[in-house]
């Protein structure tokens, strides 16, 4: 009270000179912060990768820098873990580290404007796919373990041998299997629609006699078929899921012939009307593995359909040769994921290139295996534990709904301000204009992602935002109700709220900073814009309204009346 | 000058008793709707599980796509109509649903479209979002969230003893405490599902509850700087009637932008705006009556050293 009495009674020459320079330093500032902003949401040029007659080229596009969550956008969040269902993994953090660099060359090649590839704490990865729908087909890029392998079918028809026995430990073990649905194989998910659904359906009505071995023969000898080649057999689409069950026991496995591998074709093979697997007993060692491989490339074959082009390097040319050239008149399996993708017969001796047939898949298998042959395979099985996807046109509508809601919310505040505070809550409303820039620019300058919990905080923040101007200006009004000059009013307005503002402010802050911490995804990205509001806030409405009052008094001296 | 409600006397805590009866009954009314409509419903990323949000290109016929559902060995899902009559959600929340995603999360969103397609045929629907969670993300999330709420607890407890006292501390965080019950009590009652969007609008509730609290308490703070002699009571009374104007003009801004989004939003956000709303009138109402009464109370019990004024007022309330 003292002090401003005090500068009242000063001369009006040197005080007004005063309040000249602090006055252009304070819109100085001013000038400076919106051009800031303004500059940080300058559409500006970037580089994007695009696809463009299905190939991919680098292209400038203008756009105002505020980046768009997923569920704004449209897209797809992958969050995989390392699957140890199969095999426990010791060193989970490093083997992950080792998948990440695969799983980023991988969706690097798969050709999305912005992916997101990175490890989460040290057991996860998060993938974030703007723009891609099909989940399905991503998924399986970055999940296939694309682990290669060349190995020379059996022909010492280890498995004919071994049947009796395995029938045997059936029988003496009262081994009985309930035929699932094939449903669940990923192969057979994989195979061509028709052959999935006519598993489906077949394998429903006769798994019961299939799986329950009769007296006079077992369950694999009745069930596995010679078939075209050395080492290949022939298992009918109906027993497949209750063989396969079969295998699948310890007790079976061990009793599989040793130093061979069993494994299934990825094809149906149709013979009349019905539907056969192929499985194939395979020699262990492998004459070649994908590591040696240097190029893959997918390429369209009139006679067998789609294939993928493969180049071995050098060292893996001449090692192929030579084995190749070993086996002349054999088969060799090409088996990838532990599933035979063919077996030719080996004419030649072959040197480093070779191809891989997709049997009556489609020229996009052909692409996406060739991408995750280039790439390289996975070091550990990843599975997928939290997917979410997002079309691009519920992204779409979100933001337009929450820019309609944003406007409808400024009109209401901008309405409810001018009629109760006049004169005064046109300038409010003037800083609310900054504020939304400010916030909007604090955004797009920290790099936050705008989600939709997001878009909903920052309108909310808008109605809370004139809370500090509501609070100023119920000030004045008090301190002219108390009878002072209008210019201490409002200095003494201003001062006497403050401590309210920043204490209810900072509380506000506390609440999101610990959302931010502990909050996942979309949540944070709501503490993140709640934040910058009420930063954005706490400068608009105190430091730009309290300018713009000053110049309002600047301009009209010894005025006796607000308007508040 | 337009002015509302400006030099007002009303005796705000005089009705400590109403506002309690008020708020028991609201209570008492929402977690007893419970018994129609069963305990709290969690969302999807917390108990793990599948959601599709499914465009139809003609309303569907519901019992079908149930029916179909089932056959596909998803029983129990839940369909619901998710704003127009076009637009669905199906949910597959059960447990063993859940367990068949800890190998992958995506399994059974992909037998609900396959078992979908095969009923109503491509093209028939589009899927507008997908939600497969497996069952350790979502116990993960859990424990995040009510950390969360925890520890937001401790640092304004924290830092109102730090700005203010204790007093005032223990008052707001009482005051806030009642504004989770019934903002629960109010999501129970309008049967919403307990969500990341909705424990985050929870915690924008006490964010917003605390600093109308804090604004009123400023007032007293300084009311009691000012005028040593008053009564306690007295200075409650005065400062929630000075802050009066201010509050019902922030709440008119405030409740302008939650209503916006209410109508304007969309079907995601609604849940959110709903609590929100809601949280508003809980803040103002507990600021006035939970908060201020329970000031008087502490200042009763254990009176400041050298300040008698606070003893004789239990008898006016």
């Amino acid at each position: 009270m003292c002090r401003v009495l005090f500068e009242v009674s000063q001369a009006p020459f040197p005080q007004a000179f005063v309040g000249m320079q602090t006055l252009k330093s304070r819109v100085l500032v001013i000038v400076a912060l919106v051009a800031m902003s303004g500059w940080a949401l300058f559409p500006r040029t970037e580089v994007v990768r695009v696809k463009r007659d299905g190939v991919f080229v680098l292209d400038t596009i203008k756009r105002v820098p505020l980046k768009r969550g997923l569920d704004l956008q449209g897209g797809m969040h992958l969050t995989l873990e390392v699957d140890q269902s199969k095999q426990a993994v010791a060193d989970v953090s490093d083997a992950l580290d080792r998948a990440l660099k695969v799983v980023r060359t991988r969706i690097d090649e798969f050709g999305v404007a912005e992916p997101v590839v990175q490890k989460v704490g040290t057991d996860r990865i998060i993938v974030e796919l703007p723009g891609i729908s099909d989940q399905q087909r991503a998924e399986e890029v970055v999940q296939k373990a694309a682990f290669l392998r060349f190995q020379i079918t059996d022909e010492s028809q280890a498995l004919e041998k071994a049947i009796p026995r395995l029938d045997g430990i059936i029988k003496a073990k009262g081994i009985t299997v309930a035929a699932a649905p094939t449903t669940t194989d990923t192969a057979a998910a994989a195979a061509t629609g028709l052959t999935a659904l006519m598993q489906r359906t077949d394998s429903a009505a006769p798994a019961g006699d299939s799986a329950a071995p009769t007296a006079s023969e077992g369950p694999f000898r009745r069930a596995i078929l010679p078939g075209q080649m050395p080492g290949q057999y022939l298992v009918s689409s109906r027993d497949y899921a209750a063989i396969e069950a079969y295998l699948q026991r310890p007790e079976i496995q061990e009793a599989l012939p040793p130093g061979k591998d069993v494994r299934w074709g990825i094809d149906s093979i149709l013979n009349g009307t019905d539907a056969y697997r192929a499985l194939y007993v395979l020699d262990s060692r492998a004459i070649i593995d994908g590591t040696y491989l240097v190029n893959a490339t997918p390429a369209q074959d009139p006679l067998e359909g789609a294939k993928v082009d493969f180049q071995f390097n050098n060292e893996g040319g001449r090692r192929f040769r030579s084995e190749t050239g070993r086996h002349i008149g054999d088969n060799m399996a090409i088996v990838l994921d532990d599933k035979v993708m063919s077996a030719p017969t080996i004419q030649s001796a072959i040197g480093a290139r070779g191809q891989i047939t997709m049997g009556g898949r489609d020229l996009q298998a052909a692409q996406d295996l060739a991408l995750v042959l280039r790439a390289g395979a996975l070091p550990v099985p990843l599975k997928v534990a939290d997917g979410r996807q997002i079309s691009a046109t519920l992204g779409e509508d979100s933001i337009n709904d929450g820019i309609r809601a944003g406007l409808a919310a400024v009109l209401a505040v901008v309405l409810i301000m001018v009629v109760y505070y006049r004169f005064s809550g046109f300038l409010a409303v003037l800083s609310l204009v900054l504020y939304v820039l400010f916030t909007l620019a604090t955004l797009a300058g920290f790099d936050a992602v705008l989600t939709l919990p997001g878009l909903a905080g920052f309108v909310l923040s808008i109605g809370i935002a004139v809370d500090a101007n509501v609070l100023i200006f119920e000030r004045i009004r008090e301190e002219l109700d108390h009878g002072k000059a209008v210019r201490t009013a409002v200095e003494e307005g201003f001062r006497h709220a403050m401590s309210a503002i920043v204490d209810s402010n900072v509380s506000t802050i506390l609440t999101a900073a610990v959302l931010y911490q502990y909050g996942s995804g979309p949540v944070k990205g709501f503490a993140v814009t709640l934040v910058a509001g009420i930063v954005a806030s706490m400068v608009s409405s105190i430091f730009v309204t309290k300018t713009f009052f000053l110049v309002w008094l600047q301009r009209s001296r010894g005025q006796q009346t607000l308007s508040i | 000058m337009l002015r509302l409600l400006h030099g007002t006397k009303i005796d705000f805590i005089r009705h400590w008793r109403t506002a309690v009866i008020v708020t028991i009954a609201f209570v008492a009314l929402g977690f007893g709707s419970a018994a129609v409509t069963g305990w709290y419903k969690y969302a999807i990323e917390f108990t793990g599980g599948t959601l599709l949000q499914l465009r139809f290109e003609q309303a569907p016929d519901i019992a079908r796509v149930r029916a179909t559902l089932e056959r596909a060995g998803i029983p129990g899902a839940e369909i619901a109509q998710f704003g127009s009559a076009t637009e669905y959600t199906v949910r597959a929340q059960e447990e063993a649903q859940v367990a068949e995603q800890a190998d992958g999360a995506s399994g059974v969103a992909r037998k609900i479209s396959a078992a979908l397609e095969a009923e109503f045929g491509a093209g028939s629907f589009t899927i507008d979002r997908t939600e497969a969670v497996g069952p350790r993300v979502g116990a993960e999330l859990r424990r995040g969230a009510v950390i969360a709420v925890l520890l937001s607890f401790l640092v304004t407890l924290a830092y109102l003893a730090w700005r203010f006292e204790w007093r005032f501390g223990v008052a707001a965080v009482i005051a806030t405490a009642h504004d989770i019950i019934a903002t629960l009590a109010f999501m129970k009652l309008l049967d919403l599902e307990i969500s990341l969007t909705a424990i985050a609008a929870v915690l924008t509730v006490i964010g917003y509850s605390l600093n109308d609290t804090i604004i009123i308490f400023d007032r007293v703070r300084e009311n009691l700087r000012r005028n040593r002699r008053e009564p306690l009571y007295d200075t409650l009374n005065r400062s929630v009637n000075e802050t009066l104007p201010r509050s019902i003009l922030t709440h008119a801004t405030t409740i302008a932008a939650t209503m916006a989004l209410l109508v304007l939003a969309g079907e995601v956000i609604r849940p959110f705006a709903w609590i929100m709303t809601f949280g508003i009138f809980t803040g103002t109402f507990s600021s006035i009556y939970v908060a201020s009464p329970i000031l008087l109370w502490v200042e009763s019990r254990w009176p400041r050293q050298g300040d008698a004024r606070a003893a004789a007022q239990p008898a006016r309330a």
